[in-house]
């Protein structure tokens, strides 16, 4: 009987959470031009999404700027945890605080605080400045994940590396590289996340010249949900979903 | 032991911030000994070993390596290599690959590197577990890889940070002699660092007492133990009985102390003068104890009361009241002429040492 009710609980939680993606997915099937009755099952709305020209612009867009935004925080936020572990100077511990700080801050105060930067250095919003806004705020958590795991080191393992003739370079190659990246993968998988989806930040740093995906959907919805949105969206949640498995897939091989 | 110094320090100081961890010390290694620096937490004794292999960098002095000065030769430059007391093996390269890992670096061709891996796995006698990785190996087994991962690039002085002391009891008595064996077997010099004195005892050639970054003492493990130089390496290494006493006579090369009043007859070594209080120091195995029972004191001794008995197989302990108030610890070896000898609990003794046996500080 307990066990019954534990599990009924359990899929309570579950229902309530996945419900409105569950919904979301059957209605992007859904023949209705209106989301709200069903009237049988269609492909139509995929096929309308991946020839909206303009659509499948922002989602390259989307892409570009995910993929290189999280590739380039990964390579400054790893650079940048070494260097708080391996070197001793003056304001480390506060800087270390600040990237905590620039993790917690509100999206909205880092949005507008990006833009008047540009405006200040005469930068004109586009995708150099979505680029910029993305690393920005990908960055301390990639720091955050890198040195979590760095810190678990033993306290002599650079030593070690350098004891037996390793070069700076080297001991870095052969000894952090390989044994930081199941964090530094994490990280990068967390930064791509965060930039595929992001629309504070992006609203206020990016231009009409240079569209992607969550804005263009934000535009979209205002004026009513369309069905390939639907479409959309279930394209977008499978895609997370593979990240997800692919991620778990990754860290239980590292556990075992 | 040849006369050649491998590694000179010459009046080295190192400082974090404002604490001076090593003050001016000055030490010669020689070509193939087994040196110890035994010390107390703090005293510097790892810091030295960490100034030899370049991790820190001296702040006065030099050090000077096979006849040129090593100041400023990165830790990856210099013919030294370290085994640490965490060992820090790689975790995430096979126990081959961890051994291989300097020569790697070096880039010597792959036949002559497993060549000399192997070398070094037999040394350690870890045949058989290359292929595994560090966790899955006991705390024994992991030394006995860091040992080789050291020794396989062939240094010339293998520098040993606390090696032993995450072992337990037992496995540690076993590795102190597989560490005699590989020296004795590598023919090279090993700088050991350890705040056990046993272990110093036992293994070394040489033993440098250290204390707040000053070597106290310098000598083979016999002097250190038997004629220590001053108070602290008597206190640190090993019991210590110690009296209060004062010069009344002196003779040629002897003296006599007066020890709560009865008069001993010592060795002058240090030219002590009539009148100079000292302290007379003897180790619990020097101490005689005779019970009073079985005969009355003929030359000078002390007195006292047998407190506690402390059986420990080969030897028996006796924690003895003296009458002066002192309370001192005697260790005597199992007479088997006289096995009918036995020490008791409020048993009246007294206690003698012959002469020549006590050091006078």
């Amino acid at each position: 009987m307990k066990k019954i009710f534990q599990s009924a609980y359990l899929a309570f939680i579950f229902l309530f959470l996945y419900i409105p993606i569950i919904v979301l997915v059957v209605y992007s099937f859904n023949t209705s031009r209106f989301s709200t009755n069903w009237q049988g099952f269609t492909l139509d709305w995929y096929r309308v999404l991946f020839t909206d020209g303009p659509l499948m612009e922002a989602f390259a867009n989307s892409l570009i700027i995910a993929l290189s935004s999280s590739t380039i925080a990964t390579v400054l936020g790893t650079l940048g945890a070494f260097a708080f572990y391996r070197y001793r100077f003056l304001g480390r511990k506060i800087m270390y605080s600040f990237v905590y700080v620039l993790m917690m801050s509100p999206d909205i105060v880092m949005g507008i605080s990006l833009l008047m930067f540009f405006i200040t250095i005469g930068l004109s919003v586009g995708a150099t400045t979505l680029l910029l806004a993305h690393v920005t705020f990908c960055l301390p958590f990639v720091m955050v994940t890198v040195y979590a795991r760095i810190s678990g080191f033993d306290r002599h393992i650079i030593d070690v590396a350098k004891d037996l003739g390793a070069s700076e370079l080297q001991m870095f190659r052969h000894v952090m590289l390989p044994m930081l990246m199941p964090a530094i993968i994490a990280g990068w998988l967390l930064s791509f996340t965060l930039s595929l989806d992001d629309v504070i930040v992006s609203f206020f740093t990016t231009g009409p010249s240079f569209e992607i995906l969550p804005l263009k959907i934000y535009s979209m919805v205002r004026l009513g949900i369309k069905p390939e949105i639907n479409a959309l969206s279930a394209v977008m949640f499978l895609v997370s979903l593979l990240t997800v498995t692919i991620a778990h897939f990754f860290f239980a091989k590292e556990n075992k | 032991m040849e006369k050649a110094p491998i590694v000179r320090l010459r009046e080295v100081t190192k400082r974090f911030d404002d604490v001076v961890a090593v003050d001016a010390l000055s030490l010669d290694i020689f070509q193939g000994e087994f040196l110890t620096l035994l010390g107390p937490s703090g005293c510097g004794k790892t810091t030295v070993l960490r100034l030899i292999a370049g991790f820190e960098s001296l702040d006065e002095g030099e050090i000077v390596m096979n006849g040129a000065p090593l100041n400023g030769t990165p830790p990856n430059r210099r013919n030294v290599n370290t085994v640490f007391q965490s060992y820090a093996l790689f975790p995430h390269m096979t126990i081959y690959d961890n051994i291989a890992f300097g020569l790697k670096m070096k880039q010597l061709g792959k036949s002559l590197i497993s060549e000399q891996v192997d070398e070094a796995v037999s040394i350690v006698k870890l045949q058989g577990l290359e292929n595994r990785k560090p966790h899955q190996l006991s705390g024994g087994q992991q030394q006995r890889v860091a040992m080789a991962r050291a020794i396989v690039n062939k240094p010339q002085v293998l520098l040993l940070d606390e090696p032993l002391s995450a072992l337990d009891y037992r496995l540690r008595q076993e590795m102190e002699i597989e560490l005699k064996r590989i020296h004795r077997k590598l023919g090279i010099t090993f700088v050991f660092v350890t705040h056990d004195q046993e272990e110093a005892i036992s293994m070394s050639d040489r033993i440098a007492v250290m204390n707040q970054g000053r070597i106290e003492q310098i000598g083979t493990p016999t002097r250190i133990y038997e004629e220590p130089e001053n108070m602290f390496v008597a206190k640190f290494v090993g019991e210590i009985n110690i009296f209060e006493g004062r010069i009344i006579e002196v003779y040629n090369g002897s003296a006599t102390v007066d020890i709560h009043g009865r008069p001993f007859k010592v060795l002058n070594r240090k030219n002590f003068s009539t009148g100079q209080h000292v302290k007379v120091l003897l180790r619990p195995e020097d101490l005689a104890v005779t019970r009073d029972e079985d005969s009355r004191p003929v030359s000078p001794s002390l007195g006292g009361v047998i407190d506690e008995v402390i059986y420990k197989g080969k030897t028996v302990d006796l924690i003895v009241s003296l009458d002066a108030g002192e309370t001192i610890f005697v260790t005597q070896f199992f007479n088997e002429d006289q096995e009918d000898v036995v020490f008791r609990q409020g048993q009246r003794v007294h206690v003698d040492w012959p002469y020549g046996w006590e050091v006078v500080l």
